[in-house]
Order: C-alpha cells, then structure tokens, then sequence
C-alpha cells in the first residue's frame, strides 16, 4: 500500500483558508469592561439614553452572574478585562456608495467572496435571485446593498445601530423580548456592550423579494464581537435570512457572544440560516473563537412558523441552542443542524422546542460529525406546557465519527406537561466506514473527496434545507473542515 | 497488460495469496475460479488496492507501471475497475453525483476536462438504458434500497460510464436471476471485449461464461494458481468440481 500518512499528513498541514488579518486603521474601546466601556460605546453609536440606560442595567445585572457551566464543555477561565470591547474600522462617517468603502475592507470581503456589490447570484438555477448583504466587520455595520430595492418593498433593513436611532419605537418594542437581559450569562453580556447587528422589520403581508445576509467577521486582535439582531415578521410576512461568519487566523482565543431574536407574528414566517466558519483554532487547540451565543424565536403569532438551520464548522468553542418558543396556536418551529468537530474542537449545541400554543409542531433534525479528538454534544429539549393540547414533535439526532479519538454525545430532555402530545425521539451513532471509503477511492475519488462525499451524504437532509448558494458553500466548507482527519 | 508476479499477500498476519502469478494482455478476458476461501476476492482487493491487504512479496505491474505503489483512486484513473462482489451503500449521496463526482476526478488526474453536468447525464442514461436501469434509479442514494441483482446491475452502470481499461469482476454473477445474467453478461461484452481492454472475471460458476466467454480459465486454490486453461476448464470444473481437476492439491 502507498501510504495514506503521508497524504493525510500533508492534508492536515493546510491551514484555515480564511485565516489573513487586514491591516486597516482601528478605532478601539479602551481596554476592559466597566460601566465606562458601556458608556463609551453607547457613546460612539450617539444612543438615546434609554439604551444606554438599558446596557447599564444589564451589565449590572452581568456581574450578579457566573458563567454557566453545566454543557459538557471544557471552557478556560476567560479574562474579561484582558479584551476590547469595541472596534471600529476608522473611515469616514457615512458612505454614500459602495464606491467609497476603505479599500482594504472590500479587498477583504472579495477574499472571503461575499457578494457585497450588488449582483445577481446564481443565475440559470432559480431564475436570477437576489442577496442583500449587511456586512459586519468587527463592531460596525460597514455598508448595506439593495437598501432602495428593499426599502420600496417597505422592508426595513438596516444595522441595529441605525435601527435604534431611526425607529426607536419598533426596537424598543421588541428588544430583549425574547431573550431576556437575565436570560443567561452570555446573552446579559451581549445586552451591555453589544456593539452592532442587523434590524430586520417586514411589514403585514409583505414577502421580502430577496434573501437577507449578513456577513460577521472579526478582524481585530483580542476584540470581542457582540452582534445583536433583532428580526420582526409582521402579519403574513416572510422572510428568508442568511448569516455568514469568518475569523482570521489568531492565537489568543477570542469571545463572540451574540443574541438573535425573531418575532414571528401571525402566519408570518422566518426561515434563518447560519453557516458558521469561524476560526477553530489549530490542531493542538490553540487560539479559534469562542463562540457563545443565545439565538431565539418567539412564534407570537397562530400558524406563524421558524425555522432555523445552521451548519457549524468552525469556533474552538461553540455553545449555541437557537430554539422556538411556540406561543400561538397552530406555530411551528423547525431546527435542522450540522454540527462538524475536528482536532480540538469542542461543539456543545442543539435547540429548544417550547410548546405553550395548541396544535403546535416541531421538527428536529440535528447531525454531529465528529473527527480528530473533538467533541460534539446535542443538547436538545422538547417542553410541552400543560395548556398546549396536540402538540407533535419529532427529533432526529445521528452522530457520525470519523476517528476513535472524538467524542459523540446525545442529550435530549422531554417534559411533557399535557397527555395529547406526540414526541418521537430517533438517535443513531455510526462511524464512517473502511468499505464506503474504498468504494467511493477505487471509483477515482482521493481520501478527503471520498470523506467529503459520504459525510455530505450524512448531513443531506439539512443541507436540502439551506438556501442555494449557501448549500453549494455548505457543502464545500464540510469537506475542507475535515481535511486531515481520515488516514 | 497485466503481469502478476510471485503475488505474497496477507490480512492481519494472515497469508492468503502465496506466490500467485498471472498474465492478462489486452484484448482477453480470463475466468478465475476457485473454492471458497482459496483467495479469489482478496485477489480483488490487492488490485485495487484496499488498505489491510498487505503485499509481502512479489510485483504486480499494469500497462508498464508498478501498481502497488499507486493508491485506490489513482489506480481507478490509471484504468482499472473493480466491480464489487457486495457493492457498498452511501446514504443521501445520489448515483449521478457520485459517479460524476467520481469520473471527474479520474479525468482530473489524467490532465482531461471534467464532463459538465448534461454531457455526464447523457452518458450515465445511455448506460442505464443499456443495463435496463430505471433513470430514477441513478437518482436514488448509491445501492440504497436496491435487490441484490439491481445492485449488480448498478456496477455494470458504473463500469459503462467509467469506461475502464480493465476491470476485476468479484462474483459479479451471484444474486442474478437468469435474465439479469443475460443482461449483465451483454453488458460486461458491449464494455470491455475490445482489442485494447481486458477482464479478470472471479466466478464460482460456469454460468456467467456462458454469456461471457473467456480465453482463458484459471484455478485459484490455496493462494495460487494450481491450473490453467482454455474455456474447456470451466466445462470440466463444473463437470468434475475442484476435486476432479486437482485443485485441492496444495503442491
């Protein structure tokens, strides 16, 4: 035999593709977190005082609080003084146009080929659709595409930052209405410092004629990223969202902690995907984001519906439950999931499905891909209220391991308050096996395209769920998290 | 083509091949045949090159080149097919994309243009129409849910589209009714009897070479070749049994 080592070797020797940092003049927060820090920000975005009043109250409420410790996470001590709260890329107060955007960012976005400009994407699969982008570089919502287009539509698409200066009313209605300023340690962070985001409003019957991204990335050494976004789908409306992340390549560890909110009111529906590829550090663990993050829906609304699907590759650290709280009669929540660890990785993620409404359903479909010495938990709960007559879910969760280092868990929680439910709960753990690899490698494919097709495979059911051009990049992203991990 | 030589090989410290030598020029198919257990799949494997199979001794060398240097799918792009005697399921990968996928690469490797989607779509339909496989079927999961014969079948596909130089057909025959076996031995002489192709059919019964006719008839026993011969052989193993033409006999 030729030796597999050697190409294995040389596959784990390629580096995180994503991994250049730009060199651009920063504005930064001073170093650490106090009150001052809060001010300090709330200062730079020119914020009412009933936000800052609102960041005060939750970064006093922050430190009442200890960090959670309960997923099956090996998290090091994190020192919040030792961390920039706020950077922003220096540049001129407003762009008027694409045009005027600092040079180094947009060389930046065409390396990570996000559509910034306006384009057409995909044409010939669907008919030419449309993408608006809201791209977040470090803390500040550098430009927005398609504002006129959506802004006709009568879709409110802008940073939250914008949002909370130009309709006060409508954030504030909804802000922190679905996560909580005390919903958990992470989320009453991001409460008081959070920097920026994105603010989605689409009004009563209103189909947004594009989808919705927004593209994170973190650029800046040893900065924090605390994105909040808030998304509201009025009466029959509907919204597809995307969310995209990168980091560059750093050996310190850094924090995001973000909170998405969703508000679906009724027969609205959100359909938001995430496909995060945040640095995960290198194969002995070193540097990657942490990445902690509250994300949730609030089915207001009857027959409103959510659906979240994510496909995490990246982050040293991910700790990440997007759930639905089903209220309205008739709501449905769905939640389809990738989860990929590889080297070090840690991944402890999955959803919760709370059913208060009648007639409510849910759907779950979680995939762990576990290589390399990592681990991979879903972490999952299905509550179903006493007054919630009917309520069906059903849950899928599949492991696959690509080594016999790495760690695959499953960890459902069901309370059933009210006898008419219906809950279905299905598990499998495999391992990749020699037969598959063989095949698929005698028929031409080399050793990662062979792993790269069968776990593709394996994750098929929620990559359908992605729209088009995030699935392609999807896919793609599966195979190059996993490069190295077979031999 | 193909020149086997000495042949020592091993799976987990256990010698299964022991000293096996064969010639296959282009233009022939040979039949090997055996009882269980003398080492006809293994034989398979070591061609194409399935971790585990460890060779101890001996050459195999393949239009020219050494082919236990090669990996499996570096193999697969110099020409060799290895049609699988229990061909393996990949759930959510479809047919058409794994063999696109597949081909592709082999042509990448051999410095060609990969097919575009239309092109490979007419190719694989002409080959399923060929083997009367349901299009849908090339749409289905790779061997998900199929009958042991469609799974056969599906391997024929491939080698269709493929398109190898030469191709080791593990008990390609076993599961197949008797129109399937028709079908399937067209099949495997539409693709492969050409002057510049040859095949190595591994078969515990005459019956396939009744559709395929081979030039020349080997037994396998004990790790190696014990007898060879013209298709009169096959006739006469199946008359006699391995008994009957010595091929219990471990000299």
């Amino acid at each position: 035999m030729a030796t597999k080592n050697a190409e294995a070797h040389a596959a784990v020797a390629k580096k995180y593709e994503w991994g250049f940092a730009t060199e651009i003049e920063q504005d930064f927060a001073p170093k650490g977190l106090s009150e001052d820090t809060v001010r300090y920000i709330s200062a730079k975005k020119n914020e009412p005082e009933w936000m800052l009043d609102w960041r005060l109250k939750a970064f006093r409420l922050w430190q009442t609080l200890e960090a959670p410790d309960w997923a099956k996470l090996n998290v090091p001590p994190i020192d919040y003084q030792d961390a920039y709260y706020y950077a922003e890329p220096k540049q001129k107060k407003t762009i008027a146009s694409l045009d005027e955007l600092d040079p180094e960012i947009r060389r930046t976005y065409e390396k990570l080929g996000i559509p910034i400009a306006e384009q057409e994407v995909l044409a010939g699969v669907e008919g030419a659709r449309k993408v608006a982008v809201d791209a977040v570089f470090d803390s500040v919502s550098v430009a927005t595409t398609f504002r006129a287009e959506l802004k006709a539509a009568g879709v409110i698409f802008l940073s939250i930052s914008e949002a909370i200066r130009e309709y006060p009313d409508l954030v504030r209605k909804w802000l922190g209405k679905v996560v909580p300023q005390r919903d958990n340690y992470f989320a009453t962070l991001n409460s008081a410092v959070f920097s920026d985001g994105t603010f989605v409003y689409v009004p009563k019957g209103v189909r947004c004629p594009m989808e919705l991204s927004t593209y994170f990335r973190i650029n800046a050494e040893n900065t924090g990223q605390f994105e909040r976004t808030l998304i509201v789908a009025d009466e029959g409306a509907y919204v597809s969202y995307l969310e995209g992340c990168t980091a560059p390549m750093r050996d310190e560890n850094q924090l995001h902690a973000a909170v998405v909110e969703l508000v679906a009111m009724d027969d609205a529906e959100i359909k938001y995907s995430t496909v995060q590829n945040w640095y995960p550090g290198d194969e002995n663990g070193v540097g990657g984001i942490y990445n902690f993050v509250t994300k949730r829906a609030l089915c207001q609304g009857r027959n409103s519906k959510v659906s979240w699907t994510q496909v995490e590759t990246g982050s040293a650290i991910t700790w990440k439950y997007p759930s639905c709280v089903l209220a309205g009669d008739g709501s449905v929540g769905e939640f389809y999931s990738v989860a990929v660890t590889n080297n070090r990785q840690q991944a402890d993620t999955g959803t919760k499905m709370i059913h208060l409404g009648k007639n409510t359903k849910s759907t779950i479909v979680s995939k762990g891909i576990s290589a390399g010495r990592s681990d991979n938990t879903y972490r999952g709960l299905v509550r179903v209220a006493p007054t919630a007559e009917n309520v069906r879910n059903f849950t899928q969760c599949d492991s696959l391991l690509l080594s016999d280092q790495c760690g695959a868990h499953t960890v459902p929680y069901i309370e059933v308050k009210n006898p008419s439910a219906q809950i279905e709960h299905e598990a499998t753990t495999s391992k990749i096996s020699d037969d598959q690899l063989f095949y698929a490698m005698s028929r031409g494919l080399d050793a990662e395209a062979a792993v790269a097709l069968i776990v593709n495979g394996f994750a098929r059911e929620v990559l359908q769920q992605l729209p088009m051009e995030f699935a392609v990049e999807a896919q793609k992203l599966l195979g190059i998290s996993l490069e190295g991990s077979v031999g | 083509m193909l020149q086997i030589e000495n042949l020592h090989a091993e799976i987990d410290g256990k010698e299964i091949l022991k000293g096996l030598s064969l010639e296959v020029n282009a233009g022939e198919i040979h039949a090997i045949m055996g009882p269980n257990g003398a080492g006809k799949s293994t034989l398979g494997y070591v061609l194409g090159g399935r971790p585990g199979y460890e060779v101890t001794a001996g050459s195999i060398t393949f239009n020219g080149e050494d082919l236990l240097e090669k990996e499996p799918h570096e193999r697969a792009a110099a020409g060799v097919f290895l049609g699988f005697q229990y061909p393996v399921e990949i759930p959510g990968v479809s047919n058409v994309q794994f063999l696109r996928e597949s081909l592709n690469a082999q042509r990448a490797q051999r410095g060609e243009k990969p097919l575009s989607g239309a092109e490979f779509l007419k190719l694989a339909r002409a080959q399923a129409d060929a083997l009367g496989l349901q299009h849908d079927m090339l749409k289905r999961p790779v061997n998900v849910g199929f009958s042991g014969g469609e799974k056969k079948r599906n391997e024929m596909v491939q080698m269709g589209i493929i398109d190898p130089a030469f191709a080791i057909l593990d008990e390609t025959d076993s599961g197949l009714d008797i129109d399937a076996l028709r079908i399937v031995g067209d099949g495997i002489n539409r693709i492969m009897r050409r002057p510049d192709k040859a095949v190595l059919l591994i078969t515990h019964y005459q019956r396939l070479l009744d559709y395929v006719q081979p030039d020349r008839v080997h037994v396998l026993a004990d790790g190696r070749i014990t007898r060879s011969g013209g298709p009169e052989l096959a006739l006469q193993l199946e008359r006699e049994g391995y008994v009957g033409v010595g091929a219990e006999v471990a000299a």
